[in-house]
């Protein structure tokens, strides 16, 4: 193999490598247009969603996750839903939950997966009809998604 | 049968908010990953998760392969009357699972 070829065979294969990654993943790009098929354009504001996530995650395959939202959660100004986004997996949508009067408070505990270090967006959903988020970043040590099962 | 670990103070008073953890074994598979033979594994995972309390729904989960295997759900609801609350998970497959669990109200 002459130097040449093998220089084109190591690019070629180093694109062939890169290549499903990019296609599989959400971005930040997809991650805003998740946001807006839920908002529908409406403006939203930043505060009263608190993300409470580890900023340094060793394990990508369960990390624990709690949102909590300043809410009185009275008939008339509650929350409505929970929407959490991600810009790096697969998909850019991780759960949305619907809450109400009865749920007390707007609290909602769970574990996700994540497949590399990025931001976390959760969106809340109002009685008013008003959005309100909460951001956090994340560090992964270990990705989910990408081990090979043997 | 799939099995359910459920966490349901067994009174409270009433107008209390309770916390309700819950735990459910199911592999979430998310249909991203390749098995030995190198072709993708199909999706499997649970889509919906819902508590009925007293045939009012007062919460409800719509769950994406992002959620980690044996999905682990906590929230909250307010202790109106004795009864009981339904669990239910459904999603790929065919899969439903159901569990019930009782609280006395004061």
């Amino acid at each position: 193999m002459s130097p040449s070829t093998r220089r084109a065979f190591v690019i070629g294969s180093a694109i062939a490598a890169v290549m499903p990654l990019s296609s599989a993943r959400a971005t930040p790009e997809q991650m805003r247009k998740a946001i807006e098929a839920v908002t529908r354009g409406a403006k939203i504001n930043t505060g009263k969603v608190t993300l409470d996530i580890p900023p340094l995650v060793e394990n990508g395959h369960t990390v624990p996750l709690s949102v909590t939202v300043d809410s009185p959660m009275t008939d008339a100004d509650h929350v409505r839903a929970i929407h959490i986004f991600n810009e790096n997996n697969p998909q850019p949508h991780v759960l949305h939950a619907n809450l109400g009067p009865r749920s007390g408070r707007a609290l909602l505990s769970t574990r996700i997966k994540l497949n590399a270090s990025q931001r976390i967006v959760a969106i809340a959903e109002l009685s008013d009809g008003g959005f309100w988020s909460g951001a956090a970043e994340v560090v992964v040590t270990l990705a989910a998604c990408v081990e090979e099962i043997v | 049968m799939a099995s359910v670990l459920v966490n349901v103070p067994k009174t409270a008073k009433r107008g209390e908010v309770i916390e309700i953890k819950t735990l459910i074994a199911h592999p979430m598979e998310t249909g991203f990953r390749a098995g030995p033979n190198g072709r993708l594994i199909p999706r499997d995972i649970i889509t919906r998760f819902t508590c009925v309390y007293d045939g009012a729904e007062v919460f409800g989960l719509t769950l994406t392969p992002a959620i980690a295997a044996n999905p682990f759900i906590a929230f909250t609801t307010v202790a109106t009357q004795s009864g009981t609350l339904v669990f239910r998970w459904t999603g790929d497959n065919g899969f439903s699972v159901e569990e019930s669990a009782s609280i006395s109200v004061e």
